[in-house]
């Protein structure tokens, strides 16, 4: 717990920050718009939390978004699949590319590093390949499909909630749930602390290692799903580029330690929350764009100082009153 | 007697609970080989660290020839010619002989690495000790046996005057050992002193000038070499009154609960093991570091996989597969490694006695069953006496012996048939272990069958119903209680001859 009041509070402080030196930012759109980049990012990043939290790490995460973004569109417009079957398919892909991931792992006890960063590059250049580069997207049809991005549910006249938001607390309140009130929620932190251990208590640690690359990849799918009907243009060499880094900082940022083992799903929420109003807030104050990347580094880099140094403080604390 | 090369004079050290070393003195004369033996925890590995420089004494004087010295560091005792051959080997084993020999001290010349000084030293280095390796092999190619010479090697091409030696032979093959006995004879020649340490008492008897034990930290005795043979030095380890500490009660013992027959682990292949352990039943194992005990129960509780043999349990012929596989058959293992296997150290005491049994006690839809488990905890801190400011306190900051209740606690609740034990009292304090104890013989006398390993042969003769001793992977001999003593364990363990 105490360790989401500590980003809440960078987030609250960036936020005002910038409201105060540029009251634009405090539009309805701005907002609205904030909120649905919010949602995209924090439904990958609640995958990339889980894999965290077993000790691993999915640097896949983007090139699959990709996929799943080229997929979809080719599915349904080029060879003319119904929504819910092509929706199903991309799904199915996302959900196969986890179970791979997790048994290359445990079973041929290969690196997730390694595992995940050749998925990186494999399913980028299959997505290239599979379109020829060529730009992907629904055109003007899809309407109602696309309302799942684009689509708002009206609080006043001028702002409404965006639907991917809807999505994130769905899907964000299963992971706390599943995460927290679960047994297997259970096993993934336990075995994420030490593995041994949970094995020694009876935890089939392979399979849940398994589980959690497949939360993952799943969250990559949903995620690309989203993020494919809301840009309408897919380009296979780019779409998604980076998405696994932002995912991964989110989850720090959030509390998670890539020692594994620790985490919680709203804290990697307002992390993700944290990485897109640092954008927006780029964007607004005018500050140049090319130094978008340092400044979000720089301030992650400060957040997980800050943070490492406020545990030592406690740890030296707790120390001296044992 | 002229003034020894190095002497220890009432040192003394102690930990959190525990008094390592008291007041403890021994002296080593130049070219002398001088044994230290004892049993596990006796304070042996503390003596060596101290001399070593890994650890600073509390009180008491080291003199290196007559000469009052501090060894704060290991750089500190490697100047001073003070050079320690661990058990576990302490070589760079991707680089080559020659450069593990001048490791850290590496000849340069503006500069750059003088690869023929370091070559031609390590070839001089390797010819003293009459090893027949090229300087240029890689470490990870030789044998464990010709790895530990080049470590001598290495000692003695930094000026080593004196050499600590621990458990050397415990993972060499007969004739290793023969070459490594070879080469301190021909070190004590040449006035090097030698520091051996040793559970093996034929190569003790067969190499020392002098003997020194060790008992619960205190000097026991030293024997002279015409004074050294197997049961004056069995006698010296373990001579105390251990009548009180262990609370055994005769009792029914029951049906055959686990029942081994040709049982072969990976560690050991070409080694089948029979036995049986009765319901009420504590049966002891007994045997040297590496004799194969902590093997035989990853087999049993189906961490490693047997190669062949059967397992039954209560009658029923198992196969275990994994943990959870001998979890399912009731049996439940207290492992060696209490914080790397025993524990999620960071997590909570309800969280680790939780543990094991959260698949069993779930509620409908995977949901944990918080109170199932806070029920379980309470009844564990209370049956078990853990000392903890709650439920919720994160297991790291519990004393050891308070993990170890944790641990056990976490099986408890699971109603085991057969409990494994793997060193259950190391590393926690008296009141602690007397409370293992008693816990112990209250399951047994419920009904419980109970195997556990142990190296402290004193608790092994206190609490077994019966011995099984382990030597190099098999079962040596079997002592019942009636006929259990120290002489008998220890003439089996350290196979002095095998009379089964």
């Amino acid at each position: 717990m105490k360790k989401i009041f500590g980003i809440l509070g960078l987030l609250l402080a960036v936020l005002f920050l910038t409201a105060l030196i540029e009251p634009k930012f405090l539009t309805a759109y701005n907002i609205q718009n904030t909120i649905r980049w919010t949602s995209l990012f924090g439904i990958i990043s609640i995958g990339a939390a889980f894999v965290i939290i077993t000790g691993g790490i999915d640097l896949s995460m983007g090139s699959l978004v990709g996929l799943v973004g080229v997929l979809l569109p080719m599915l349904m417009v080029s060879y003319g699949w119904s929504v819910p079957a092509a929706i199903l398919a991309v799904l199915g892909v996302s959900l196969g590319i986890g179970v791979l991931h997790g048994l290359l792992i445990t079973r041929m006890r290969l690196q997730p590093f390694v595992v995940t960063l050749c998925g990186l590059l494999f399913y980028r250049g299959f997505a290239r390949w599979l379109t020829g580069d060529a730009t992907q997207g629904f055109g003007n049809g899809y309407d109602g499909l696309r309302q799942l991005a684009i689509g708002r549910i009206p609080i006043t006249d001028s702002f409404g909630l965006p639907m991917p938001f809807v999505v994130l607390v769905v899907l964000g309140l299963l992971a706390g749930f599943f995460l927290n009130y679960t047994v297997w929620g259970r096993y993934l932190l336990a075995l994420g602390r030490n593995e041994e251990a949970a094995r020694y208590s009876g935890i089939d640690t392979k399979q849940m290692i398994v589980v959690a690359y497949v939360i993952c990849a799943l969250t990559s799918g949903i995620g690309g799903i989203l993020f494919a009907l809301d840009v309408n243009s897919v380009q296979p060499a780019v779409h998604g580029n980076f998405y696994e880094l932002y995912a991964i900082a989110a989850a720090v940022l959030g509390g998670c330690s890539l020692r594994g083992g620790e985490g919680t799903i709203l804290g990697v929420l307002i992390g993700a929350a944290v990485m897109r109003v640092l954008y927006n807030a780029i964007n607004i104050l005018g500050i140049p764009t090319q130094l978008e990347f340092a400044i979000i580094g720089a301030v992650i880099l400060l957040g997980v100082m800050t943070d490492e140094l406020v545990r030592r403080y406690a740890a030296s604390r707790k120390k001296i009153t044992n | 007697m002229s003034t020894p090369l190095l002497s220890i004079r009432a040192v003394t050290r102690r930990f959190p609970g525990v008094v390592a070393l008291d007041r403890v003195s021994l002296d080593v004369g130049q070219g002398e080989v001088l044994s230290v033996i004892g049993e596990n925890g006796a304070g042996k590995s503390t003596l060596m660290k101290i001399l070593a420089g890994v650890q600073r004494p509390d009180e008491g004087t080291i003199l290196l020839d007559g000469q009052p010295v501090t060894i704060d560091s290991c750089r500190r005792a490697t100047e001073l010619g003070i050079a320690f051959i661990h058990q576990e080997l302490n070589l760079a084993d991707n680089l080559s002989v020659a450069a593990n020999i001048f490791l850290g001290r590496e000849p340069r010349r503006m500069g750059v690495l003088d690869s023929r000084r370091i070559l031609a030293g390590a070839e001089e280095a390797l010819t003293r000790i009459g090893l027949d390796v090229s300087p240029m092999a890689l470490v990870r190619d030789l044998s464990i046996g010709r790895q530990q010479l080049v470590e001598i090697a290495k000692a003695l091409s930094a000026n080593a005057r004196v050499l600590i030696m621990d458990e050397p032979t415990s993972s060499l093959s007969a004739g290793e050992a023969e070459q490594l006995f070879a080469v301190v004879e021909d070190l004590r020649t040449r006035g090097v002193s030698v520091i051996y340490i040793s559970h093996r008492m034929a190569e003790v008897k067969r190499l020392s000038d002098r003997v020194e034990v060790l008992r619960d930290g205190k000097n026991a005795g030293s024997l002279e070499r015409s004074e050294i043979n197997h049961e004056a030095m069995v006698q010296l380890m373990v001579g105390r009154d251990v009548s009180k500490y262990y609370a055994r009660s005769s009792h029914a013992i029951g049906e055959v609960v686990l029942r081994v027959r040709d049982l072969v682990t990976p560690a050991w292949p070409t080694h089948p093991i029979s036995f049986e352990v009765r319901a009420g039943e504590i049966v002891g194992v007994s045997g040297l570091v590496g004799a194969g005990r902590t093997e035989l129960l990853r087999v049993l509780f189906g961490v490693d996989r047997a190669l062949s043999g059967s397992i039954q349990v209560e009658g029923r012929e198992t196969t275990f597969r994994s943990p959870m596989d001998a979890i399912e058959a009731g049996i439940a293992l207290v492992p060696e490694e209490r914080k790397e296997q025993g524990l999620v150290i960071d997590m909570s005491v309800r969280q680790n006695v939780g543990l094991a049994g959260l698949w069993r006690n779930r509620r409908p839809g995977g949901r944990l069953n918080r109170a199932q488990e806070e029920t379980d905890t309470v009844a564990m801190i209370d049956q078990l006496g853990i000392k903890t400011p709650g439920q919720g306190q994160i297991v790291r900051f519990l004393s050891g012996g308070n993990q170890q209740k944790v641990v056990l606690g976490k099986w408890l609740t699971m109603s085991p048939r057969l409990l494994l034990l793997d060193e259950p009292t190391r590393g926690i304090d008296v009141g602690a272990k007397e409370e293992v104890y008693r816990l112990m013989e209250k399951l047994a006398r419920e009904g419980l069958a109970i195997l556990f390993v142990s190296s402290e042969l004193e608790e092994i003769l206190g609490m077994s119903d019966r011995v099984l001793v382990m030597h190099e992977g098999r079962i040596s001999g079997e002592i019942p209680r009636s006929g259990l003593s120290e002489e008998a364990v220890m003439h089996l363990a350290t196979g002095a001859s095998n009379l089964v």
